[in-house]
């Protein structure tokens, strides 16, 4: 990004407030650099951690816990896994096959889910400090 | 195969690799920077990036070492397969957005954001090279066994001279063509690839009148063991050890793939976030499309060519797909297959090659020896003479492991990456306290234990079907390290981190999360 320079909305001395001024503005620091240390604490990107763990969160842990069920399966219960099921296709290459699948899945759900709830989130934390460069 | 036969093959071949050497001529003509030469001016959509994604992705190791693998061994062989597709889920989710968001060229810039930049720079390097180089090795010792078949070269020595000729001609492609060069001809291959698999796998299940359970019946006919092949367990069922050589094995490759040096540098030649994560989607789906395949295509192979037949031809086990091709298809065919997974190895090496070379220009020359002030040019120069020097050591390395699966081998690569990269990305990522000293640690831990358990393993000597089969200084005894030190440098970072060292910068970390989530300050939209 390049160094902004000090926004026109910003006040020159303290105390001196303009009406054009949005509270936004906070967000960056004297040298027109987004300050990320306020960026961090405010309430959107909160929002918008939170949005991103409880997707991922859970969705990690199930597919790691079903892909190591499939493989200690695999490991040591292969004659759980050699049950045929359609004619000489087994339990354990249908499940193999299933992990092809829900990873497939869980794929598209992501994308769903970044789409509509993540994405309009980080423009939403993007213009915390975009409104200050625009004006600029 | 007759001298008329090859005249054939090697004529589909040698149209195919001018032409593309053509294409990257054409496309790099203005490759002067060095965001040019290593991201292709993140210049490419991500649907462009997501099938030159799966083209860096699906190497020699996925199309003749897992197709070889299920031919031989079965079921065991398709834990490849799932293990590949599973994998990028976590690429998806947890690291393509956030690198692109605080990276530009390699892994070295996300691993260095927030902790001292020159000690980190260095380690992501060596991290880089070593995987790096493992993984060409790998693709050098398939592109000897696919040109050995093709030509019908038994020899060991002509064989070496094929993987050298092979090798120089991938480096040529990588000093012309840089990224984008290298791109196009990923997106390329990629396509000629996924479209040769899918047709030959709609081909072999019309042959058994649509039905997959009558390949498996036939399969298991002309396989030595029999039905067993259906079940887990014909190569890695034998004895306790083994079942946790099969698990280690799984977990490298489930960590290992969204840890590699030269998928994460893919994630750079997009212009945003956004793109990078429609990438990862594209390429989940050819990654599924194709994966799906190999199952088809492994046990085709076995049903109308025979395990006996395969595990004798020159290539050995990574030869079925080959096979498998002139059996349906006779000469044209087999040149054709041949030409695309010839594609496909060229491909391959040349992203490692650009990657390794990237890594070294970009993290080693230009940030540790030139304290981040080298002329971009020189910057430039730098990564081509190292493409070289690489380019070099993986011929030696490809020659010493010509004739070994080529999906084992590259196994091994995927352990090094998910040991000396994913705990580090992760921890610098996700975990606040993370520091420097952490970091050198998880790098250095992880890398060097996985070397020196693969140096001390079954895979280098003491089997028949080891490097040198002939010596045997095999002390550690799983072919695949991933069990031990994956773990090992989650815990190497852990202590590293707690036991002291300077404190992490909380400004940057600050800056870390915040960039790695929206592209604030990355100048990225």
């Amino acid at each position: 990004m390049t160094k902004a320079l000090p926004s026109v909305s910003r006040p020159a001395t303290p105390g001196f407030a303009t009406f054009d001024e949005t509270p936004h503005s906070l967000l960056i620091d004297g040298d027109g650099e987004p300050d990320f240390g306020a960026i961090q604490t405010s309430d959107d990107f909160l929002d918008l951690k939170r949005r991103v763990k409880r997707f991922i969160l859970p969705a990690t842990l199930a597919f790691l816990a079903w892909y190591v069920t499939f493989v200690l399966l695999s490991a040591y219960a292969a004659d759980f896994m050699s049950t045929p099921l359609f004619g000489t296709v087994n339990v354990g290459l249908t499940m193999g096959f299933l992990q092809i699948v829900t990873t497939i899945i869980i794929t598209m759900a992501y994308a769903r889910y970044s789409k509509r709830k993540l994405d309009p989130q980080v423009d939403k934390v993007r213009a915390l400090v975009e409104t200050d460069e625009e004006l600029a | 195969m007759t001298g008329a036969n090859t005249a054939i093959n090697l004529s589909v071949f040698g149209i195919f690799v001018l032409l593309t050497l053509y294409i990257v001529y054409r496309a790099s003509t203005r490759n002067v920077s060095a965001s040019d030469y290593y991201a292709a001016g993140s210049s490419f959509t991500g649907t462009q990036n997501g099938i030159a994604l799966s083209g860096d992705f699906l190497s020699a190791a996925s199309f003749l070492g897992i197709s070889g693998a299920i031919a031989v061994n079965g079921y065991d062989g398709f834990m490849y397969s799932i293990g590949w597709v599973v994998a990028w889920l976590i690429g998806l989710m947890l690291i393509s957005e956030r690198l692109r968001n605080t990276g530009r060229f390699t892994m070295g810039d996300v691993m260095a954001f927030r902790m001292r930049q020159r000690p980190v720079r260095a380690a992501a390097a060596n991290a880089t090279l070593v995987i790096s180089l493992f993984y060409m090795i790998a693709q050098m010792a398939g592109a000897g066994g696919l040109m050995a078949l093709l030509l019908d070269v038994h020899s060991k020595v002509g064989q070496a001279i094929i993987i050298a000729v092979v090798g120089i001609v991938m480096v040529l492609y990588v000093l012309v063509g840089g990224m984008k060069g290298t791109t196009w001809v990923q997106i390329i291959k990629a396509v000629l690839l996924l479209l040769t698999v899918s047709l030959l796998t709609i081909f072999l299940i019309g042959k058994f009148g649509f039905d997959f359970s009558s390949i498996l019946d036939r399969a298991t006919q002309r396989s030595p063991l029999g039905e067993a092949v259906l079940s887990p367990g014909v190569k890695y069922g034998a004895s306790d050890l083994s079942k946790i050589d099969f698990i280690s094995l799984a977990l490298a490759l489930v960590l290992g793939t969204a840890s590699l040096p030269h998928v994460l540098m893919r994630f750079y030649t997009v212009p945003n976030a956004r793109e990078a994560r429609k990438s990862v989607v594209w390429a989940t789906w050819m990654m599924a499309i194709f994966y799906s395949c190999t199952l088809v295509i492994g046990f085709g192979a076995m049903a109308l060519v025979g395990t006996d037949k395969i595990t004798s031809a020159p290539g050995g086990e990574n030869s079925a797909a080959p096979l498998l091709a002139f059996q349906v298809g006779g000469t044209v065919l087999l040149g054709i297959v041949c030409a695309v997974a010839f594609a496909t190895i060229l491909a391959v090496v040349a992203g490692l090659t650009l990657t390794a070379s990237a890594s070294f220009a970009h993290d080693v020359y230009a940030n540790v020896i030139k304290h981040g002030e080298a002329d971009p040019r020189d910057e430039v120069k730098v990564a081509r003479i190292t493409a070289v020097c690489v380019g070099v050591l993986a011929i030696v390395g490809g020659i010493a492991a010509n004739g070994q699966n080529v999906a084992f081998l590259v196994a091994l690569a995927f352990a090094l990456a998910a040991s000396a990269n994913l705990p580090t990305l992760l921890y610098s990522l996700f975990w606040k306290r993370f520091n420097t000293r952490g970091t050198l640690w998880s790098i250095y831990g992880g890398l060097t234990s996985c070397v020196l358990l693969i140096v001390f393993s079954p895979a280098i000597s003491g089997s028949k079907s080891s490097v040198f089969p002939d010596v045997d200084f095999a002390l550690f005894p799983l072919s695949n390290p991933g069990i031990v030190s994956i773990p090992l440098s989650f815990l190497a970072g852990f202590l590293g981190t707690v036991i002291g060292g300077e404190k992490a910068d909380p400004d940057k970390q600050a800056e870390m999360e915040v960039r790695g989530l929206t592209g604030i300050g990355s100048g990225l939209r």
